[in-house]
Order: C-alpha cells, then sequence, then structure tokens
C-alpha cells in the first residue's frame, strides 16, 4: 500500500514540471510588453528601463525560466502589475472562499445525485426513473451559467427567497452552490443508477433477500456500497474542477474566490496574477486527482493489484 | 436456412433508428442545424440591424420601422416610426416622438411603401440594441455548430494520429505522446481554455485552436486503448504474416476497427465544444461584438436580467437543447456500436 502511494506521488512530480513549463510559455508567448501595460500611455525610457532591469526582463528566458521555478519552489508567484500587491498573498486570501463553496457545492452533488440515483434504480423504466432521468440529462446539458442567472432571476429577484448575489452568511452560498453542483448531481445519478442497476442483479443481493432482509437493507446495506468506486471517481474530479476556481458560478454571483481572481486578472491583463492563479488551480487539480487515485487504492484492493500487473508488463 | 451477414455499420444504424432516445437527438440536433443553414431565409430580421426605440421589447412586440440611407455609402438606418405619408417624391415620416423628418425617396430601401415600411413582430423580443433576438438566435446556431463541430474535429484529428501512434508503435513514440497528455489532464479544463484565449487577442479562431488543443489528449488516450487492443487480434497478426508494411497495417486494418468508441466521443465532444465556446464567449473571451454568439448574448443578458430576461433566456435555452441533442446522440451511438449490447 505505501509503495502504490509512493508510486502515485512520484507519477505527479513530472506533470507537476510540464504544468509548471505550460503556464510559463503561455504568458511568455502573450503578444505585447508587460512593461508597457504597467506604464502606461505616458512613461519616460529611463522608468522602463528600471522595470525592465528589476523584472529580469533581459535575461535569456532560460534564466527567467529557472528563476520563475525557483521563485513558485518559495511560494513566491510574483506581484501584481496593478496592486503591486504579492500574488501568494492575494491566492491566500480567496482560496478560503472558494473552498466554502466547493465544498458546499459537493455536498449538495452528492446528496441530490445519490438520492436521485438510487430511488430512480430501484423502479427501472418507471415513469419517475424516466422522469429524474430526463432532468438529469437537461442538467447536464444545460450552461452552467445560465442555470446560475436564471437562479438569481426566479429564486432571487422574482421569489425573493435568497439574495441574488454578493457574499456573506449561508443565505449567500446557496444558489452559487446549486449552480455549481447541479452538474455533478446530475451525473451523479445517471452514474449512481447504472452502477446500482448492474450491482442489484448481482447473485449476493439475490441472497440478501432471500434470507428476508427488508429492501430498504438490501439497498444501503449491500448493494448501495459496491456503486462507490465509479461515484468516488466523479466527487473526486468534480471536485478538484471546484477547487480550481468555479470561474463562471463566482463571476455571476459576485462570489470573491480564486475564479474571480484569476478573471479580473485575465481582464485586466495583469499577467502575474494570471500566471500565479493558474498554476495554483491546476496544482490543486492535480494534487485532488492525486487523493482520488490514492483513495480508490484504499477502497478498492483490486485496483491497486492492476496497477501493479500493469506495471510489470 | 441461409444466413445472411450484415456490415456492423448497417446493424448499428438500424439499431440506432429503434432507440427512441437517440431519435429525440437526432431530431434536435437537425433542428438546430437547419435553423443554422436556413438562417438567412427563415430569420425575420438582420441579427445586426438595431432599431434604438425598440431596446427591451418583451417577446411578442411589434412595431413599425422605415428603412432608408442619407447617403448611397452610408450604413442602413432602421426608424421607429408612427405614421408615414407620400408627398411624390417626399416623404414625411412621424417619429416615436412626433417629430417630423423628410425623405427623398431614393434615400429609401426598396421602390413601394409596403419595401420600405415594415412591420415587425419580435417573437421573442428585442436586446438592448433593438435588436431582434429571434434573429440573433438563429444566426447564433451557425456560430455553435461551426466552432463545436470544428473543433471537435481537429481534436479528433490530432487525438486520432497521436492516439493511433502512441499505441501501435509503443516506445519513445509512445512514452513522448503519453506524458504530454499526462501533462495536459493536469489543468482543469475551462480554466486551461481561459488561461490560453486570455493569452491571445479574443476571437472564435482562437476559441476554436483552443479548444481542439485542450480535448486532443482526451481523444488520443482513447485511441490509443482501442489501438492497443486491436493490434492483438489474429487479422492484425495475419496481415503482418502477409508482410504488409505497419504504416500500412496501422491505418488500414487498425485503425478501421477502433472507430466505434472514437465516434461516440466525437459526437460528445461536439457538444462539449459547443458549451464551451457559450462559456468562453459568456466571459468575453470568444466571440467579439457584434457576433450573435448564444454565450455573448448570455453575457449581454446579464446586465439586463431585471429589465429584459428574454435576451438571456432564449439562447439559454438553445444551448440546451443543442447540447442535449448531441448527448442523446452519442449516448445511442455509443449503444448501437457495442456489439455487446443486445436489444
Amino acid at each position: 500500500m505505501g509503495k502504490y502511494i509512493l508510486n502515485r506521488i512520484l507519477q505527479t512530480i513530472p506533470v507537476l514540471l510540464g504544468v509548471i513549463v505550460i503556464t510559463f510559455i503561455l504568458m511568455y508567448i502573450v503578444p505585447g510588453d508587460p512593461v508597457q501595460s504597467m506604464v502606461g500611455e505616458r512613461y519616460d525610457e529611463a522608468t522602463v528601463e528600471r522595470l525592465r532591469q528589476e523584472l529580469h526582463m533581459d535575461d535569456p528566458i532560460i534564466m527567467q525560466f529557472f528563476r520563475y521555478i525557483w521563485n513558485i519552489l518559495h511560494g513566491d508567484f510574483g506581484v501584481s502589475f496593478y496592486t503591486g500587491e504579492s500574488v501568494s498573498a492575494q491566492i491566500m486570501a480567496k482560496f478560503p472562499n472558494t473552498m466554502i463553496l466547493a465544498l458546499t457545492a459537493m455536498v449538495v452533488a452528492i446528496f441530490v445525485g445519490l438520492f436521485v440515483g438510487i430511488i430512480s434504480s430501484l423502479k427501472p423504466g418507471s415513469w419517475l426513473d424516466k422522469g429524474t432521468m430526463f432532468f438529469a440529462l437537461i442538467g447536464i446539458s444545460a450552461p452552467v451559467f445560465w442555470v446560475g442567472l436564471m437562479l438569481v432571476l426566479f429564486v432571487g429577484v422574482y421569489l425573493r427567497w435568497l439574495p441574488p448575489t454578493g457574499f456573506g452568511g449561508i443565505e449567500y452560498v446557496i444558489l452559487p452552490a446549486i449552480t455549481l453542483g447541479l452538474r455533478s448531481a446530475a451525473y451523479l445519478a445517471r452514474l449512481t443508477r447504472a452502477s446500482m442497476l448492474e450491482v442489484l442483479d448481482q447473485q449476493y443481493i439475490r441472497t440478501a433477500r432471500m434470507k428476508g432482509l427488508p429492501e430498504w437493507k438490501v439497498v444501503l446495506k449491500h448493494a448501495f456500497p459496491n456503486t462507490l468506486v465509479p461515484v468516488i471517481t466523479v466527487i473526486g474530479t468534480d471536485f478538484g474542477s471546484y477547487l480550481s476556481g468555479a470561474v463562471l458560478t463566482e463571476s455571476i454571483f459576485g462570489w470573491p474566490g480564486l475564479g474571480r481572481l484569476a478573471l479580473d486578472a485575465i481582464l485586466k491583463r495583469d499577467f502575474p496574477v494570471i500566471q500565479g492563479t493558474v498554476l495554483f488551480m491546476a496544482i490543486m487539480f492535480i494534487l485532488a486527482n492525486l487523493v482520488v487515485d490514492i483513495l480508490y487504492g484504499v477502497v478498492d484492493p483490486r485496483i491497486r493489484a492492476e496497477r501493479k500487473t500493469e506495471k510489470t508488463k | 436456412m441461409k444466413q445472411q451477414v450484415q456490415s456492423p455499420w448497417r446493424v448499428a444504424r438500424q439499431k440506432l433508428m429503434r432507440d427512441p432516445a437517440a431519435i429525440v437527438g437526432l431530431v434536435f440536433v437537425s433542428i438546430i442545424v437547419l435553423a443554422g443553414l436556413l438562417a438567412p431565409i427563415i430569420a425575420p430580421m438582420d441579427p445586426n440591424a438595431q432599431v434604438l426605440e425598440f431596446l427591451n421589447q418583451p417577446p411578442g412586440f411589434r412595431g413599425e420601422v422605415i428603412h432608408f440611407r442619407y447617403q448611397p455609402e452610408l450604413p442602413l438606418q432602421m426608424v421607429a416610426v408612427r405614421e408615414v405619408k407620400e408627398f411624390g417624391e417626399r416623404i414625411e415620416y412621424t417619429d416615436r416622438l412626433n417629430r417630423t423628418f423628410t425623405l427623398h425617396r431614393n434615400q429609401l430601401i426598396g421602390k413601394t411603401q409596403k419595401e420600405w415600411v415594415s412591420n415587425h413582430r419580435y417573437w421573442l423580443g428585442t436586446d438592448n440594441f433593438g435588436r431582434d433576438v429571434l434573429s440573433r438566435l438563429l444566426y447564433g446556431a451557425r456560430i455553435s455548430l461551426m466552432v463545436g463541430i470544428s473543433a471537435s474535429t481537429l481534436s479528433l484529428i490530432v487525438g486520432l494520429l497521436l492516439g493511433a501512434v502512441a499505441g501501435y508503435y509503443g516506445g519513445w513514440r509512445e512514452t513522448i505522446i503519453m506524458r504530454f497528455t499526462d501533462i495536459m489532464f493536469g489543468f482543469p479544463t475551462l480554466l486551461f481554455l481561459i488561461g490560453i484565449t486570455a493569452a491571445f487577442e479574443p476571437s472564435l479562431f482562437v476559441v476554436f485552436m483552443a479548444i481542439g488543443f485542450v480535448t486532443w489528449p482526451g481523444m488520443a488516450r482513447l485511441m490509443r486503448g482501442q489501438v492497443m487492443s486491436v493490434k492483438e487480434r489474429e487479422f492484425v497478426k495475419a496481415a503482418k504474416v502477409l508482410g504488409f508494411s505497419k504504416w500500412h497495417i496501422l491505418w488500414k486494418h487498425v485503425v478501421p476497427n477502433c472507430l466505434a468508441p472514437v465516434i461516440v466521443a466525437y459526437t460528445l465532444g461536439i457538444a462539449g465544444a459547443i458549451m464551451a465556446e457559450a462559456s468562453l464567449s459568456f466571459l468575453g473571451l470568444g466571440a467579439q461584438p457584434p457576433i450573435s454568439s448564444w454565450g455573448a448574448m448570455i453575457s449581454t443578458g446579464k446586465d439586463f436580467l431585471r429589465l429584459a430576461p428574454w435576451i438571456s433566456m432564449a439562447p439559454g435555452i438553445a444551448i440546451a437543447i443543442t447540447v442535449f441533442g448531441f448527448n442523446l446522440l452519442g449516448d445511442g451511438l455509443r449503444d448501437a456500436l457495442d456489439p455487446t449490447m443486445k436489444e
């Protein structure tokens, strides 16, 4: 087990390095001179020259790259062109908000998704099943940002049940969490239903029924736990992408998280902030996937064995 | 009894046609494709024509508009009118503020009053520039389909090529290609797209390239797995024994037998690409005004949500229908192309 985990962690390192290289290249090929955008229309040559020196812009690219990696390893993502604030401080200030939203959205997705999936798997082909699966497919097909806007309009503006946008108490997190979690919920519902149907067909379920267990016990104690592996995949990867900033949801609801930070930076073309946030989010995403993979091994011994044989091949 | 051997593609088509969900998907996709193709014919108005007096009018609104040009080289003017009177060569119109203006007959567009004055019914209302939402919606189908299909095709071509090479040749080729896809998978999709589009001047071309670039690794992984399983089959070994070149075997014998799941992924990829384009345009990183992309329309409507909710409502439904259609079709294809699925 320890070896499996160590292996997975080691595999992450080249990916992380690659991600750093790509973010670096992406910002390097950006058209336009960052110094120009810092100083604006009116500038004198001396200032430009001084800034270029300070930012080490005239160094060879390879030097710049190593300096970049060195700084990242020290948690230094540079400073914003506009505010002069440290990028890592900004990221750390916004990250808890993104975390709150991601966790709430995940709770919504898990409860709704599993509940709907189990219910519709119990009577496959019934109207309840068809209806919920139809809605699940719509949930997957409707654009997140549009669903968010409609929630703002109907729940926030027309019905006035919840504040349409903003940040503050618990009432502010509900609509963004539903918006963000809806897609995962729909996806989870479909997945749970499919794997429940598969499991409910197995011998040991028939045995459980035959020995006279009540149906709810059969479903919850014997069938449901065996559907968890695919469910963990979805929860893990989706949570990873939630953590990496729900750009669309945050921009609609004015939620002050990482996604908003990144989007604002993009609109202002504040490159150190873009670079820092994108890199940070990618790292969060990779770590979330790593945790999921390790969890797999914990939950399902078969996967551990599979990985082992794959390696020896 | 003589048994007829049917081609697998034909069996798949028959299965698909018997799947009600897939039919619904096909119908939705066809509706959107037709809407896009026929937009110039069926759209009631020019999608970019503005009648500034008619901004933010609700669905079903009706209004009269006069069309003219002050000078032949100047842009077309559309002005809302209450009344139009003809005095020989001179035409007098009264605008919505009861001011009267005079125009010469040859400044007007068309020959008779029926042509230069039109009575418009705005079935889905107007937007914040007094443009017809329905017409913009129909033209928007073109943008969505164009970007969706071309981006998914780009991803298909690159992913199929690299995936096939990685799966068939193995060795250093596989290592390089697959390590690269690993890195690409390190980025969350939407964030990656935002990062790339932000690095360039926003345009639909950048969006198309970015979606293709970000999504091909998925296709490559799928293709590699397929090729790896197919290349162990007997007919491939037979081809090797017959002395065909590796390249020939790969493209003539292996790849054609890997296509079923790739077609499914391609169809679902179109849905994903349409959604991605809409998301980027919504964030202002895709289609630029006045292009009537659905995502951009929703973004415009966002600022007028209380005043004119129809501006963003309609395009959202259009996106949902399109994506829903491609998803149903993709699911149906998956079942139809799966030989282990019995009816």
